[in-house]
C-alpha cells in the first residue's frame, strides 16, 4: 500500500513538473506562440498512446500462446489506458489545430488514422462486452487485439511516409527543437509514461479483483 | 498572451480525463473489493 502511495505521489509530482516546465520554463515558439505549449502535452500523450497499445498487443500475442488470464487481463488494462491518452491528442489536437491551422481538423494521413485508431480500440472495448464466457472473450478480444495493431505502425509512419498538414516529425530529428523545448518535452514524455504504468497497474488490479470474485461467486452458488 | 485560453483549456481537459479515469478505475476496484470481503464471509459462514 504504501509503495502504491509512493509510486502515485512521483506521478503526480513528475506531472506537476512537466506542467511547470511547459508554463514557465519552455521558450515561446516564434510562429505559434504561447499556443504551441499545447504540444508538451498533444505529442508525448500520442506516444504515450501507441505505447499503451503496443503492451495490449503484447498481453494479446501472450494470451494466443499461453492462454494464461493475465495476459488477457493486461491487454484489457492497456486498451483502455491506451484509450484514454488517444482521447486526449484527438481532444488537444483540434484546440491546437484551430489557432495554428484554421481549422479544427483536417483529413490528412496522421489525423485520419489516430481517428481510425481510437474507433478500433474502442471497438475492441465493445466487443469484450458483448461474449459472457471468460476464456471466449479473451481468445476473441486477443485475435481482434492482434489485427488492430496494424494501425499503430500506420499512425507512428502516417508523418514519415505521407505529405499531411500535420508537422513532419521534430522531436527525433536533428535541429528539429530549440534544446530547452527538448528537455521539456522528454519531462512531460516521461511523467506520461509513469502515469501510463501506474493507471495499467491500477487497472489491471480491477481485472484480478474481478476475477477473483468471479471464483468466489460460483463458489458460493455451489455451497 | 494571445490563445492562452486554449491552452489552458487543453491541460485542463486532458488532466481532468486521466483524473476521472483514474477515480473511476478506483472506485470500480473499491467496490469489487467489497464484493470479495462479503462472499468470503459468506463462504466462511457456509462451511
Amino acid at each position: 500500500m504504501m509503495a502504491k502511495l509512493l509510486g502515485a505521489a512521483a506521478v503526480v509530482l513528475l506531472l506537476g513538473a512537466s506542467a511547470y516546465g511547459a508554463f514557465f520554463v519552455a521558450p515561446n515558439e516564434l510562429t505559434m506562440g504561447i499556443v504551441q505549449r499545447i504540444f508538451y502535452l498533444h505529442a508525448p500523450c500520442g506516444m504515450v498512446a501507441l505505447s499503451a497499445f503496443l503492451v495490449c498487443f503484447v498481453g494479446n500475442l501472450g494470451y494466443l500462446f499461453k492462454r494464461e488470464p493475465k495476459w488477457d487481463w493486461l491487454a484489457v488494462s492497456a486498451a483502455e489506458v491506451g484509450l484514454a491518452f488517444c482521447t486526449v491528442v484527438l481532444i488537444t489536437g483540434p484546440i491546437w489545430a484551430k489557432p495554428a491551422w484554421g481549422v479544427y481538423w483536417a483529413w490528412d494521413a496522421r489525423l485520419t488514422s489516430t481517428l481510425v485508431l481510437w474507433l478500433l480500440y474502442l471497438s475492441y472495448l465493445i466487443l469484450r462486452t458483448m461474449v459472457d464466457d471468460p476464456d471466449r472473450r479473451a481468445l476473441i478480444s486477443s485475435f481482434y487485439g492482434v489485427f488492430i495493431f496494424l494501425d499503430v505502425p500506420l499512425v507512428y509512419g502516417s508523418i514519415w511516409w505521407w505529405r499531411t498538414q500535420h508537422p513532419q516529425p521534430v522531436v527525433f530529428t536533428s535541429g528539429g527543437l530549440n534544446p530547452e523545448m527538448r528537455k521539456i518535452f522528454y519531462l512531460s514524455w516521461l511523467s506520461l509514461t509513469a502515469l501510463m504504468a501506474l493507471l495499467i497497474r491500477q487497472r489491471y488490479e480491477l481485472e484480478a479483483t474481478r476475477a477473483e470474485a468471479q471464483i468466489l461467486a460460483r463458489e458460493a452458488e455451489a455451497v | 498572451m494571445k490563445n492562452l485560453g486554449s491552452v489552458m483549456v487543453a491541460y485542463m481537459i486532458g488532466w481532468g480525463v486521466f483524473f476521472i479515469y483514474f477515480v473511476t478505475v478506483a472506485r470500480r476496484t473499491a467496490e469489487l473489493r467489497k464484493d470479495v470481503e462479503r462472499l468470503k464471509q459468506s463462504l466462511t459462514r457456509g462451511k
